[in-house]
């Protein structure tokens, strides 16, 4: 018997579990909009938990109306987020105007809210390159397309406001798809080794297109990622969005005071196709699974559990709606306004300074185009 | 002045600026403490501390996004890939991203970093060290692509590099690093990117280089005097941008034009060259303007290095036909 207890210290068979049960999911309102975990909480005013209501409502009405406009053909490139509403703004309403922001080409809202001008996001979707450029004091870069390239790049700007001796942080965002990365892994681990104020999102809404998440990895979560990279991993209801808001805060608060990185898996769904070029979800995902997943719905809880506290009502709703509606129409017009995008913009804004020769005899050949 | 080789002339530049600009920061794999595999960065770790030199975890593509993010963060990265061809790990930092963000951005964030890695072969190391990749990084809009050939230029050129506000790939040839000593001013002195070197006149034939061909390209032009051609030798220095001028005054002085690189034939810098004399100075020529390069293999095995990478008799002999078309 002495031998099988020897071979006991290599028994691998319990780490998974072992692991695993580290990962539990934080959820703070359930379906039905009641709190079943008062002691997580998270200290907001009656205002602040209007406003959380306030912004997935417009961000709801947004995802319509640009879907509907893109359908018109008065929008570009567009990739849905009803479904992540909680995901999204949660996460982003425990930032501060100085975090900076490197998300990915579905992470619009979060960078509206964080000051890029409506106007600029419809320029970007329709491709005109004034829509990445964003204001003075919006720290954020126009979104990633190339998945998994903004966690390294995030680990870059945490360890620049390290150094910098900031009291903010860098956060990014990318979905289940995005953890399959090696860029994903190179970001968490390079963040975890600097101990850097970053904070990793993982939308994990089900789907990296038409893959399903258990496609992608044998991990139960992409929460516990985080332990090959030596920092802490939370997985969170993503529909919930006092849950997102908490894990964010409590991310934030160990980044700025000098602990180092986090991860963060938001349990999420997608509702509408991977983007609107194309993507036929029936051709992956059942009804069933849909009807499952709009129970959970972000906007349908929170109105629930502030209806319940007399902090939102049917007026109130429908005020948003008007509002939210009356800001795309007159961003859309300001977009229309825009200046025709010529070649010779682009040619000079390649480098900063004096064109090289081969860049200057093609903005020649171009002016010349352009003027008649 | 002082008598240095290539790679002290690199640590002297990257001194200089550590000194001169607080936001440079130089960091990769094995280069705080240990001082770089060669030892391009020796002494800087102790002279600056951890803030200011220091190493990576072993990933590239981690240290292209690194050098991105602090670039956002208003810091001045010098990066070094340890090998060049481990520039693959990379490229989506480079090539996806560093290289546009200034375009994405509207012009907004410049990305003013200097990836700095050696290459080249003659030096016997394993697989994938030795490439010639420049071309490939060549290709991209928004990089500058310079590539000294002596202690002098690559003190002077690295230091342009660092200051400039785009992202340069600034390759050191890994055979020149000690192969010759020069000398090397003290103090800063800039090279301006864009700017070719005539290291040596001549009115018979232009010889085009960079690298460690420009050395191969001096040996022929020594030996075709010998047989009463004179040959000029532009060295180009900074590929990507070219400097036209240059180029094309000498052709339109000797008429007659040899490219020479060590990379592969196949859709390369010299290729580009020909078509940029063809473009501006064909009726200057009176022969076409020839290539020598490397044929279109995988870069070989050490032991066939000697006999696959090109040489001065091959610059010689392509000369030779150039003249005698």
């Amino acid at each position: 018997m002495a031998a099988k207890s020897k071979t006991a210290s290599f028994d691998l068979s319990n780490q998974k579990d072992v692991i695993e049960k580290e990962f539990p999911m934080l959820q703070i309102l359930n379906e039905e909009g009641e709190v079943v975990n008062e002691a997580a909480m998270p200290d907001l005013t009656d205002e602040q938990l209007q406003e959380l209501m306030r912004r997935m409502v417009f961000t709801r009405i947004l995802d319509q109306r640009s879907t509907s406009l893109n359908r018109q053909g008065r929008l570009g490139f567009y990739a849905p987020t009803a479904g992540q509403e909680a995901s999204m703004i949660g996460s982003h309403f425990a930032l501060d105007k100085e975090d900076f922001i490197l998300g990915g080409y579905r992470d619009i809202p979060q960078l509206i809210y964080h000051g890029v001008p409506l106007y600029q996001a419809f320029l970007w979707s329709r491709g005109h390159y004034q829509g990445g450029n964003f204001p003075e004091g919006v720290n954020a870069i126009p979104p990633q397309i190339i998945i998994g390239a903004q966690y390294i790049q995030t680990a870059g700007v945490a360890l620049g406001i390290k150094k910098r001796g900031e009291k903010s942080v860098a956060i990014t965002y990318t979905g289940d798809g995005g953890t399959s990365q090696g860029d994903f892994y190179e970001g968490i681990n390079f963040a975890g080794a600097y101990q850097v104020p970053a904070i990793f999102v993982v939308q994990n809404n089900q789907f990296a297109i038409s893959t399903p998440r258990e496609k992608q990895t044998a991990a139960k979560t992409l929460a516990q990622k985080a332990v090959a990279a030596g920092i802490p991993g939370i997985q969170v209801d993503g529909m919930d969005v006092l849950a997102v808001y908490k894990a964010t805060k409590d991310a934030r608060e160990r980044a700025i005071n000098g602990e180092g990185p986090t991860l963060i898996e938001t349990v999420c769904y997608r509702y509408g196709p991977h983007t609107l070029s194309g993507d036929d979800p029936t051709r992956y995902r059942s009804k069933e699974l849909d009807d499952e997943w709009v129970k959970k719905d972000p906007l349908i809880r929170f109105r629930k559990f502030l209806e319940k506290k007399g902090l939102w009502n049917e007026e109130m709703e429908q005020q948003t709606i008007e509002d939210a509606k009356e800001q795309v129409k007159e961003a859309i017009k300001q977009a229309d306004q825009a200046p025709k995008q010529k070649v010779t913009d682009l040619i000079s804004i390649m480098h900063e300074g004096e064109l090289p020769y081969h860049l200057q005899e093609q903005y020649e050949i171009y002016k010349e185009k352009e003027s008649k | 002045m002082a008598q240095m080789t290539m790679i002290q002339a690199i640590t002297d530049a990257l001194d200089i600026e550590l000194k001169r600009d607080e936001n440079v920061l130089i960091f990769g794999e094995d280069v705080g403490v240990n001082g770089g595999v060669f030892r391009a960065t020796e002494g800087l770790h102790a002279k600056y501390g951890e803030e200011r030199v220091f190493d990576t975890p072993l990933a590239e593509s981690g240290i292209g996004g690194l050098a991105i993010g602090l670039a956002l963060k208003g810091y001045r990265p010098v990066p070094e890939i340890q090998f060049f061809g481990f520039v693959f790990e990379v490229m989506d930092s480079i090539a996806g991203q560093m290289s546009r963000l200034r375009f994405r951005s509207g012009g907004k964030y410049n990305m003013p970093i200097t990836i700095r890695s050696p290459f080249g072969g003659g030096v016997a190391t394993p697989e994938l060290h030795a490439d010639s990749l420049e071309g490939m990084v060549a290709q991209i809009p928004g990089l500058k692509v310079v590539i000294p050939s002596t202690p002098y230029d690559a003190k002077g050129l690295l230091i342009s590099a660092i200051r400039d506000e785009d992202p340069v790939i600034f390759l050191e040839h890994m055979k020149l690093y000690r192969s010759f000593r020069q000398e090397v001013p003290e103090g800063e002195y800039t090279i301006p990117l864009g700017k070719a070197d005539v290291k040596r006149e001549g009115t018979d034939i232009t010889l085009i280089a960079y690298g460690a061909m420009v050395q191969e390209s001096l040996k022929a032009a020594d030996e075709l005097e010998k047989e009463g051609i004179s040959a000029e030798v532009i060295d180009l220095r900074t590929i990507v941008p070219l400097d036209i001028e240059t180029i094309i005054a000498s052709v339109e002085k000797t008429n007659r034009a040899v490219v020479v690189q060590e990379a592969q034939k196949q859709a390369g810098i010299a290729a580009n060259v020909v078509a940029e004399i063809n473009e501006r100075a064909i009726l200057s020529l009176e022969a076409p303007v020839f290539r020598v390069a490397a044929p279109d293999t995988v870069y070989p095995f050490a032991q066939a290095e000697s006999v696959w990478l090109p040489n001065y008799k091959d610059i010689v002999e392509t000369a030779k036909k150039a003249i005698n078309f």
